[in-house]
């Protein structure tokens, strides 16, 4: 079996599959190493499906807006996989006047970004979705979010960089990397085996950070846990994205009809942090049912399906890092998703592979940088 | 448990078969077919197919077409059925209505 490749790719979810992609598209050979038995078993297949720019980071909305703009409204077709990418948009809801306070700091610093986030009525939120709840004041709204679903949309870059060429290899769980010569080379693997590349885009997630501690890079960057829920097929309501002001919950209609919505019960801060740790806590679901009744109490009936969990890799500063590593060259890290890996992952994918071969990228990436995070003290 | 899997490892051709159109997930309606072609598209897991298609996914959540699912996966794929993993049950164990599933004696108010 080869084990070299120009680029290693380690970890096979949302970003390494869409860099593998747009890799192999710039005819670049390509490797990627998955840890588990299945691509895409951890975040990048757990998450709501938000494609978002309402709430994000001023650093991330460059490649956040160039994705919903350029690469998500064709990437069905692209990808010759229905990914149910719908832009329409999200809405943001209030049921108390504290909550419209939180809203109208958000709407002013979404604005200030340049993106359009406007604060609504009552009326107004029922005349964009009249199938929420009477309770709701106010909501802010972002007409360019929108959804898609996460499981086909990972498996769909995995299946067209693969039908290109890009070599895939799961149940390889990547422990160690070395370099030659000051360069990063080898990526050393469980099993014992050695892959040997020029590039290495290290995306393994929150388990990015043990394998770059072995080139002597840490990124603070901690676990955090969330659940969802799914229930039966709904008839069609409406395909806007929704969150709450509180945000307790978030979820959509998908094109199946079903209802996907993600919450947590509050303690996850306290959980015990390990990521091979999935099995859903008892609570979750019965409060997750709570809370979206509040929002949109005609659910009351539609019965619950299935419930699932999934880890986030949370950076110090809830910004992902995407970088090169001047100590390690050849090294590129797409880890601390922060959450909004899935919606950005087509972007960060195009903007490793622009790294890669030195393409000019689709926005400047160093406020990304990894070694941003200073002491405050 | 398939301890490392070459996903570019040479599965043949895909060959239509007269009975590719019969229902094997009765719930999401996938047929033998869309499964076996799946195998084609490189999904060689049984968490990573019913992610594909939505097979085992509805309302018996899999209870039926798992075990049929597993048998066209493997003679798709060329490997024991025993080197496939069944996918992950789900809690509820039965569909649950959310009105009562809130009912757990948390803050209900």
């Amino acid at each position: 079996m080869k084990t070299t490749a120009d680029v290693i790719i380690v970890g096979g979810g949302v970003v390494g599959n869409a860099a593998a992609y747009y890799l192999a598209k710039r005819g670049v050979e390509v490797l990627v190493l998955e840890a588990d038995d299945s691509i895409g078993h951890g975040g990048s297949s757990r998450n709501g499906g938000g494609v978002r720019q309402s709430g994000r980071d001023v650093r991330e909305l460059p490649y956040a807006m160039y994705g919903i703009k350029h690469l998500w409204p064709t990437l069905s077709e692209e990808l010759g996989v229905d990914v149910e990418y719908h832009q329409g948009g999200n809405l943001r809801l209030a049921l108390e006047e504290s909550h419209i306070d939180i809203l109208k700091g958000q709407a002013e610093r979404a604005t200030a970004l340049g993106l359009d986030v406007k604060l609504i009525d009552g009326k107004e939120v029922h005349e964009i979705n009249p199938y929420l709840s009477d309770a709701i004041i106010g909501a802010t709204w972002c007409p360019t979010d929108g959804h898609a679903n996460p499981m086909k949309t990972t498996l769909a870059f995995y299946k067209r960089a693969r039908e290109l060429g890009a070599r895939f290899i799961s149940g390889e769980k990547v422990v160690e990397l070395r370099k030659f010569k000051g360069r990063i080379r080898s990526v050393v693997t469980e099993s014992g085996t050695i892959y040997e590349g020029n590039t290495v885009i290290l995306a393994a997630g929150y388990e990015s950070r043990e394998i770059s501690k072995t080139v002597g890079i840490d990124i603070p960057m901690s676990l955090f846990y969330e659940t969802c829920l799914v229930t039966e097929a709904q008839p069609p309501m409406f395909d806007i994205m929704l969150g709450v002001a509180t945000a307790e919950i978030y979820g959509h209609q998908c094109d199946h009809g079903s209802f996907v919505f993600g919450s947590g019960t509050g303690l996850e801060p306290s959980k015990v942090p390990d990521s091979s740790d999935l099995r859903v806590p008892a609570l979750d679901v019965s409060a997750n049912c709570r809370c979206i009744m509040k929002y949109v109490p005609m659910l009351k009936d539609a019965k619950v399906v299935r419930s699932w969990g999934g880890w986030m890799d949370i950076t110090h500063d809830h910004v992902p890092v995407i970088s090169p590593v001047e100590e390690v060259p050849g090294l590129l890290l797409a880890c601390g998703m922060s959450g909004h890996g899935f919606g950005t992952g087509p972007a960060v994918g195009l903007l490793l592979s622009q790294m890669v071969v030195g393409e000019k990228p689709i926005c400047d990436i160093t406020p990304l940088r990894y070694d941003r995070f200073k002491s405050d003290r | 448990m398939i301890i490392s899997n070459d996903r570019l490892r040479d599965i043949g051709e895909f060959i239509p078969q007269p009975d590719d159109d019969i229902l094997i997930c009765r719930c999401e309606e996938i047929t033998k077919g869309e499964i076996r072609r799946a195998c084609h598209d490189g999904i060689f897991t049984m968490e990573e197919m019913r992610r594909y298609l939505r097979n085992g996914m509805g309302l018996c959540q899999g209870q039926t077409c798992s075990k049929l699912v597993k048998g066209i996966m493997a003679r798709e794929l060329k490997i024991s059925p025993l080197d496939l993993e069944p996918a992950t049950s789900r809690a509820p164990m039965r569909p649950i209505e959310m009105e009562i599933y809130a009912r757990d004696g948390g803050n209900v108010g």
